[in-house]
Parts: C-alpha cells; structure tokens; sequence
C-alpha cells in the first residue's frame, strides 16, 4: 500500500472521528472501561499466582506425634511421611527443640513456660509439600498413620485465597466479555453513522472505479483509530492505579508482596493494545459487512 | 477493428445487448426482451419517456443491475459474468455524467477531478499532469481552485465531464447531462461531448431535450414501456405522446 493512500485513510478517518462527536466518545469510553477490567483482572491472576507461589514456601504441615513412642516408631513415621508421594521435604522436630522455639517466638513473656513441670509439647514432624494444592490431601493421608495424634497445616488460608480470586477471575471475565461485546456494538454504530454520512462520496467512488478495500480502509481505520484510543486510555489506567496500589500496600501492608509494577508492564500493555485494536477492527468489520458489501450475481 | 480473411471489414459492437429483460424485486418490469448493438465511435441518443428503461439500460453496461434475463457485453467481456472485484476495472472504462453533476462539495473543481484518478490508485505524478490538461480542455483551468457552489450549473457539468474523461475512457454514459441547464448552456455542453466524440470515444446519452436531439443528426433510440419502439441513424426526437 502506497504511504499516500494510508495517509488518505488516517484523514478521512479523523474527519469521520470528530463528525460523530459524542458516539466516539462512548465507543472509546467503553473500549476503555472493558480493556482496564480486563487488566485488572489480569492483574489479579498473576498477583495471586505470585502469592500463592510465596505462600506455598510457607505452608508447612505439621503433624505431630503420640506421648510415649519408641523411637523406633518414630523413626518409621517419618520413612513413611518421607516416602509419600509429593512431600518434598521433612524434618524432624524434637519436643525440646520446640519448647526453645516456643520460648524464642514468645520472647518475654516466656515466663509462663518456665512455671511448667513438664514439657507438654509432643514430637513433630514438619513436612513440605511439592505443591501447595496437595497440602489438604497429604494432611489427611498422615493424620491415618499410627501413631499420629494430630495434624495442622495453614488450613482454609490456601483455599479461600484459591477460591476469593477464582470467583474474582470468572466475575471479571464475565464482566469484560459484555462490555467488550457493548464496545463491538457501539464501534459499528459508529462506523455505520460515519458510513451514512458517506454515502454520496461511496456512491461516487463506486461509480468512478474505486476498488471495494480503496473504500473500506477508511473505516478500518477509523475502527483502528477508536479501538487504539481506548486501549491508550486503559493502559494508562491501568499503569497508574497499579503504581499506586503497589505504592500504598507497601506501606501500609509490608508483608503482602506483590508482582513489582516493571515486571507486570512488560506484557500487559502490548496484550490491550493488541486486543483494543482487534475489538476496532472487528467492529468496523460488522458495519462493512452490513453496510459497503456488493450486490451478488 | 478486425479483419477477417477475405478482407471484409468485421465491424466490432462496443455494447451487445442479447434478449435482455429486467424485472425488479418489487415486480416492475423495466425492460423486456432487450437487443441493442452499439459501435464503437458511435454517438447514441435514447429516448422515451421518464420510466421507460433509459437509465435501467445504461445501468445494466457498468454493473449497478444485473439482467433478470439475458446477457450484456461491453468490450469483448460479459458483464453479467464479472466477478465483483473485476467491477471497479470494467467502471475505469467508463466515464459517467449525471445531471445533478454529482460532485463533491467539499472538494475543488480540481480536487473533484483528481479524485478520479486517486481512487484508481494513480501516482501523483501522473495526477499533476493529467488534471490541468483535462481542465484545460473543458474550459475549466482558471477555476481550478473553485468550489463547486461557487461556480454555475454549466461549468459544475464541465467538471463532472473532465472527471469522466479523465481516465481516458472507451465509453461515456450520460443520463440526461442538460437536464439541469439552459439552452444555452445546453448547447455549449453538447458542443463539448461531440468533440469528445469526435476524438473516438463512444458516448450514450439518455435525455429529454428534443432540439438537442433534432439538431445533432445522430443514432436515436426510442425506448417505451421496457422496449426498443425505434431504432434511427440519423434519427429525430418526434414522439407522438
């Protein structure tokens, strides 16, 4: 294609942009709005992807042992727990050594330990999983070992967070997907007033040789044009709301860490642009199809 | 033209009409049973009354109706047979003038006749070129930076002929060119299309303007009711309603 005839279509399209007024206006809005729930929710997917990653480091299951075992059964306990299929790691933790954390992490007020006869904690195992979605299932697997008085892990933090974003994450799509279908509607309404407008120019143009693309591209264009607008708008959005939201976590809740703004930017961008372009595209298509298509033979 | 072995001439038709019949979807019957040869070089009046086929008939050469029945040639090709995207090329060797002009308001008298060429994907160069020559030859090169709402009917008309015959075309179909203008300016207009004539493009014109058709001595058509009533050389208006 010739730089001239490109130029040619970016003209007209701007002139068809600022004609139709208010209804450009509502059709980047709402690009906008689909393409920044869309982020968002992308956003969320691979923030809880990243937490869970962290959290799978920390959930530990803990099971510990009967009073009074020989400690040959100890020992058999733990080539068991050691042999189960997705346990990564285990170590063994001596009543006494537990007693020390528990007066470490209760630091001064550890008096109330010292008043004990005896040390009332059991032995344990502390074991790690591969995976943090076998954590459950391997919990219930030891608490049927003999000589097992009792299993913990960090039960219901690892599946409420699995399920709030999971329920988050349909909600979301689900949310984009009308909007997105919203903002395909109103861009073809555009590109048909725009058409509309044309009419007598098209008519012209037809009779004087155009060829079918040399009078689509226009409102390709324009379509191009609206959908690349408000994928703008939404990555800006986007970048700054994330900016600040990592800003003020950091502050305020130190200990939940989140994707650093450099590394979510190097693909979310690129991916609305991309879709925004494609929503345009795509919805100058539909009026096209309806409204610039040839008589058939 | 052609030669055949013995050396007679074979006149070849620019426009074959083979039994053509055109009903509408709403059930109007546009024509029927249509045969019509055309040279090239000729000059074609086609008369009759408003809804008797004329402008249906010249839509039929350049593709904008299809034939409910039959078969239309232009150049050695069957329209009927084109593949949409063959349209724009077969419309490139045809030149149109309306009589609502049909040009751009928002474009310059020279702007509205490079358009012809740009939408056939031209260079620029080219365009330079070919648009002052065309101006020039219509008459219209001092108002070349004119709006078509400041200049008259007549000259609106002159511009919507160099539009038509700038891409050189085989065939100029005008529908009813002097409707909008006065006898004078009408006859300048004529003067106009039978220089172009007489330069070897094939002109087919519809209209009503009876002293335009008795002055000029050419080909007449007469189309009534969907059908040819008469076909003359040299023919006159003369209708009897």
């Amino acid at each position: 294609m010739r730089i001239s005839t490109i130029l040619y279509c970016i003209r007209e399209a701007l002139v068809s942009i600022l004609r139709n007024g208010w209804m450009t206006v509502a059709s980047i809005s709402i690009v906008a709005v689909s393409l920044v729930i869309l982020g968002g929710s992308v956003l969320l997917v691979m923030n809880t992807g990243y937490l869970t990653q962290r959290l799978e480091s920390k959930v530990e299951i803990s099971v510990f042992l009967e009073e009074e075992l020989a400690a040959a059964d100890v020992k058999e306990i733990g080539e068991k727990i050691k042999s189960t299929a997705g346990v990564a790691e285990v170590k063994f933790i001596p009543k006494e050594k537990a007693l020390q954390e528990m007066k470490k992490s209760l630091g001064s007020r550890a008096q109330v330990l010292e008043d004990l006869e005896k040390n009332p904690l059991p032995d344990a195992y502390r074991v790690k999983a591969e995976d943090a979605n076998q954590v459950p299932a391997l919990a219930g697997s030891f608490e049927q070992l003999d000589g097992v008085e009792m299993v913990r892990y960090g039960k219901g933090v690892v599946e409420k967070l699995l399920s709030v974003t999971q329920w988050l994450r349909v909600a979301s799509w689900t949310l984009m997907g009308i909007l997105g279908v919203s903002a395909l509607f109103l861009i073809s309404t555009s590109i048909r007033m725009s058409v509309f407008a044309r009419r007598r120019e098209i008519s012209i143009m037809k009779l004087l040789g155009a060829t079918n693309w040399y009078i689509r591209a226009p409102f390709l264009m324009e379509g191009l044009i609206m959908g690349l607008a408000g994928a703008l708008l939404a990555v800006a959005v986007v970048y700054l709301g994330y900016i600040a939201l990592v800003d003020k976590i950091k502050v305020s809740l130190p200990f939940i860490n989140l994707v650093p703004g450099e590394e979510v930017f190097t693909v979310v961008p690129g991916a609305l642009l991309g879709l925004g372009i494609l929503i345009g595209i795509f919805g100058s298509l539909i009026s096209i199809h309806r409204f610039l298509s040839d008589k058939k033979a | 033209m052609e030669y055949n072995d013995s050396n007679v001439k074979v006149v070849q038709h620019l426009i074959h009409f083979y039994n053509v019949t055109k009903t509408y979807d709403n059930g109007v019957k546009a024509l029927s049973d249509i045969t019509l040869r055309i040279r090239k070089g000729e000059f074609v009046f086609l008369v009759g009354p408003s809804g008797a086929g004329k402008s249906t008939l010249m839509k039929m050469i350049y593709r904008e109706e299809l034939p409910t029945r039959g078969q239309v040639m232009f150049n050695g090709r069957n329209v009927v047979r084109l593949r949409s995207r063959e349209i724009p090329l077969l419309r490139r060797k045809i030149g149109m003038v309306f009589q609502d002009f049909r040009l751009l308001p928002q474009k310059t008298v020279a702007e509205n006749v490079s358009f012809a060429l740009e939408v056939t994907g031209a260079s620029r160069k080219y365009i330079r070129k070919a648009v002052p020559l065309v101006l020039q030859r219509v008459g219209m090169l001092e108002k070349a930076n004119c709006y078509p709402a400041q200049i008259s009917g007549g000259e609106q008309q002159r511009v919507g002929i160099a539009r038509a015959i700038v891409n050189n075309p085989v065939l100029i179909l005008a529908d009813e060119p002097t409707g909008n203008l006065d006898p004078d300016t009408a006859k300048e207009i004529m003067e106009l299309f039978n220089v172009i004539n007489r330069n070897g493009t094939t002109i087919i014109m519809a209209t009503h303007a009876r002293d335009i058709v008795d002055d000029m001595k050419r080909r007449v058509v007469k189309i009534s009711g969907g059908r040819i009533v008469s076909d003359e050389e040299s023919g006159v208006y003369s209708f009897a309603n």
